[in-house]
């Protein structure tokens, strides 16, 4: 077993010295642990990538490493969500990797040490721009689907609070304006992904819509949805009714909740909206957002809400603000007051070589000088360890 | 004479009427009307202008008598009053605008009519007597030359040194002379100067030699690079300076680093969103192949984005000097990683819309 052991470690010295030595060392322990043959094709692509795809399993031990999801789950679980950026990836690589990061570890572990019969715990992942919370959250929602749990996935609450092209006053109350289009959009994924918990769960109170149409009381919310779908002047209020019916419903503990919304700030920030007389619009009046903001609370149990701040599609925000009181406001910090924050860093060391080895490995990477050294070493000081900035260079490359 | 004088007024065509009594040699012709043509002079048929005995003494009377009222104006004694004299009181009572030491009145001449300098009639009188004087010197080297052989010395030739020292331009001598040189005159007197210089004795003349020729001032090397210097922790580092535009910037760089540059505070990748400004930063690490290796704190004031990035290029670069061997300074010299960029903002002309952009042309 010792020389066994001993073969694994002295193989790394002759190796590359651009693979850091303790990853190579770190390689050879899992390896030896969990008794696995690697052949010395597949060692590289073992120090960006693991075989794990549950997220429920990732550890500390797969930290810096991709994991791919395979397709059909990504058009169910996932059918609005992804940046664009990654979807264009995925487009291209045909295959979803993502990497684990210690922010979602994490939240894993909060999340499944949380006692769900106490108030909601909040969790706000910020950080600068570019650094991965959108790809933070998104792994969070992956791993809540896996586990069954019902994901309200909100996927930019900025997308509510600009450019919206139909404002109707809202039939249910008078002061509040609707938006049908975002409305019926967000309902239309969240059928794709929750499709079963819809039939499960009943309604407890008749709704009625109009003159001609109405819902019974213990009819399957999948009924809501689809009367929100065909009646677009009703999305919103069909919206309204699917979140108060859900957080009634979880609290008695048969499902559990995942609230995700991307770009929180947005619900306590200003719009760009106007009214027809152009009197501003705030975020209060409309119909999605003040729905939206119920749900944040933490009046309610059986669940987790997970958030992140957006600086990218924030209104009226310097570019410099990424903290959440900078972000968030006065009024969207008290109100969200108390929660966790989540920072999301930049790449580490050996984040950076995972990402620069899986380019590599994808062919993305097609300069000569980039399978370099010293290419390593540009793109390490141009990116500063940025995710984002780091794809950007790779991409005309 | 009468005949003749008439022959003249019939040739000169004027209108004359015959008188009523006489005969033909008895008539008196009297004029009534010429011609103006008649009366102009003739400038070319009287021949050169003759100065006469009589106008030269004339212009010399008028002469002195100016002298003696100029004297009474300055208040000075009339007997007394010299050319000095004469040339400071013009100085002070026409203190004139124009600067050209030509255009100022002067009173100059020699009493007998003799211009002063014996080469007056050349021209070119100082550049003569200069001529006169330099072969004057010659001369008088091979003459001391020929002593020394007749005495039996051997001559010996130092090199002089040749390399320090330029003569002077033609602008410098025609400044020096007072009169404008032909090129052809300046070439020529060069050549006898280095005639002279090429003698062996001519050592003996060298003072004068020496009024024509300059110090060059040698350029030397600057080749120093400040050593490293160590802060507390016992980490070497060292300090560059660069400008670029209206950017100044200084930079600490330090060795055992991980490649972090921060710039007034912060960090280069929100300090600096562009990548054409990082890459501009990456540049002189990445010509040492030592991209990971410094951190650098720097400062930097002035000018827009892409100047400030510069200045703190030619910062980083300069510093990065005391770690580096001297091969590789001459590396990062040649590769223009050391050189201030002269590059300025080019002012705007009037009668132009930019420095070279002109209004737009219309044909009408």
């Amino acid at each position: 077993m010792l020389r066994s052991v001993k073969g694994f470690i002295c193989r790394p010295l002759k190796l590359d010295h651009g693979y850091a030595l303790h990853m190579a060392a770190k390689d050879c322990f899992s390896s030896v642990v969990s008794q696995d043959v690697q052949t010395p094709a597949e060692k590289p692509r073992a120090i960006f990538y693991t075989n794990e795809s549950d997220p429920a399993q990732h550890s500390e031990q797969h930290e810096g490493r991709h994991y791919s999801i395979p397709l059909e789950e990504v058009k169910a679980v996932f059918p609005h969500g992804l940046p664009y950026r990654f979807q264009q990836q995925i487009k291209t690589f045909q295959e979803a990797c993502v990497m684990v990061r210690k922010p979602a570890l994490e939240l894993f572990t909060y999340l499944k040490n949380s006692n769900f019969a106490h108030p909601v715990v909040r969790y706000v992942i910020y950080g600068e721009r570019g650094t991965g919370k959108t790809m933070t959250l998104c792994h969070v929602v992956h791993f809540c689907a896996r586990q069954g749990w019902l994901v309200l996935h909100i996927p930019d609450a900025h997308l509510w609070v600009k450019n919206c092209k139909e404002l109707m006053q809202s039939s249910y109350n008078k002061e509040r304006l609707d938006q049908p289009l975002q409305a019926s959009f967000w309902l239309r994924n969240f059928r794709t992904t929750n499709e079963h918990f819809l039939k499960e769960i009943k309604t407890q109170q008749k709704y009625v819509w109009g003159k001609r149409d109405s819902t019974e009381q213990g009819r399957p919310l999948g009924e809501v949805v689809e009367q929100g779908l065909t009646r677009v002047k009703n999305a919103s209020d069909a919206v309204g009714v699917v979140l108060k019916e859900i957080k009634q419903q979880c609290c008695l503990g048969s499902f559990r909740v995942l609230v995700a919304v991307d770009g929180v700030n947005a619900l306590w920030g200003r719009t760009t909206l106007k009214k027809e007389d152009k009197s501003p619009v705030s975020p209060e009046e409309l119909t999605l957002v003040y729905n939206l903001r119920k749900m944040v609370m933490n009046n309610w149990s059986g669940g987790a809400v997970v958030t992140t701040l957006s600086q990218t599609g924030s209104l009226f925000k310097p570019s410099s603000a990424h903290l959440p009181h900078e972000l968030l406001g006065k009024e969207g910090f008290d109100a969200l007051d108390p929660f966790v924050p989540i920072l999301v860093p930049n790449y580490t060391e050996r984040e950076f070589e995972s990402c620069y080895h899986y380019y590599l490995h994808c062919r993305w990477l097609q300069h000569e000088k980039a399978r370099t050294e010293d290419g390593k070493e540009e793109l390490r000081f141009l990116s500063g360890c940025n995710p984002w900035q780091l794809e950007r260079l790779s991409a005309p490359l | 004479m009468a005949v003749v004088a008439a022959g003249r007024v019939l040739r000169l065509g004027g209108r004359w009427s015959a008188a009523a009594s006489g005969g033909p040699s008895a008539q008196t012709l009297r004029l009534i009307y010429t011609t103006t043509a008649a009366w102009r002079k003739n400038v070319a048929a009287s021949g050169p202008e003759k100065y006469t005995e009589a106008f030269i003494k004339k212009q010399i009377e008028e002469f002195d008598l100016g002298k003696r009222h100029l004297a009474n104006m300055m208040g000075e004694d009339p007997e007394t009053f010299t050319q000095e004299d004469i040339d400071r009181a013009i100085a002070y009572l026409f203190p004139s605008g124009l600067f050209d030491k030509r255009a100022r009145p002067m009173m100059k001449w020699g009493e007998d009519g003799r211009p002063f300098h014996f080469l007056f009639y050349t021209g070119k009188q100082s550049y003569y007597s200069l001529m006169h004087e330099t072969y004057e010197k010659l001369l008088n080297v091979q003459k001391h030359q020929d002593q020394l052989v007749a005495q039996g010395f051997s001559l010996q030739k130092e090199k002089k040194n040749l390399v320090g020292s330029r003569w002077l331009t033609k602008t410098e001598l025609e400044g020096m002379l007072l009169e404008k040189l032909s090129d052809d005159d300046y070439s020529r007197f060069i050549r006898l100067l280095e005639k002279l210089m090429t003698l062996p004795c001519s050592d003996i003349e060298e003072n004068y030699i020496k009024k024509f020729s300059k110090e060059i001032a040698v350029q030397l090397q600057k080749v120093s690079t400040e050593p490293l210097k160590y802060d507390e922790q016992g980490v070497a580092f060292s300090t560059g300076e660069g400008v670029r535009k209206t950017s100044r910037a200084t930079a600490v760089v330090y060795d055992n680093g991980t490649g972090k540059i921060t710039v007034n505070g912060i960090d280069i990748l929100r300090y600096f969103p562009v990548l054409q400004d990082r890459e501009q930063l990456l540049f002189p690490f990445q010509f040492l192949d030592r991209v990971g290796k410094h951190d650098a704190i720097c400062t930097v004031s002035g000018g827009g984005r892409s100047s400030q990035a510069g200045a703190i290029r030619l910062a980083t670069a300069k510093a990065l000097r005391s770690f580096v061997t001297e091969t590789e300074v001459e590396f990062m010299r040649q590769a223009g990683l050391l050189t201030v960029d002269p590059r300025v903002r080019e002012r705007k002309k009037p009668g132009q819309e930019g420095a070279r952009r002109k209004f737009t042309w219309k044909k009408r």
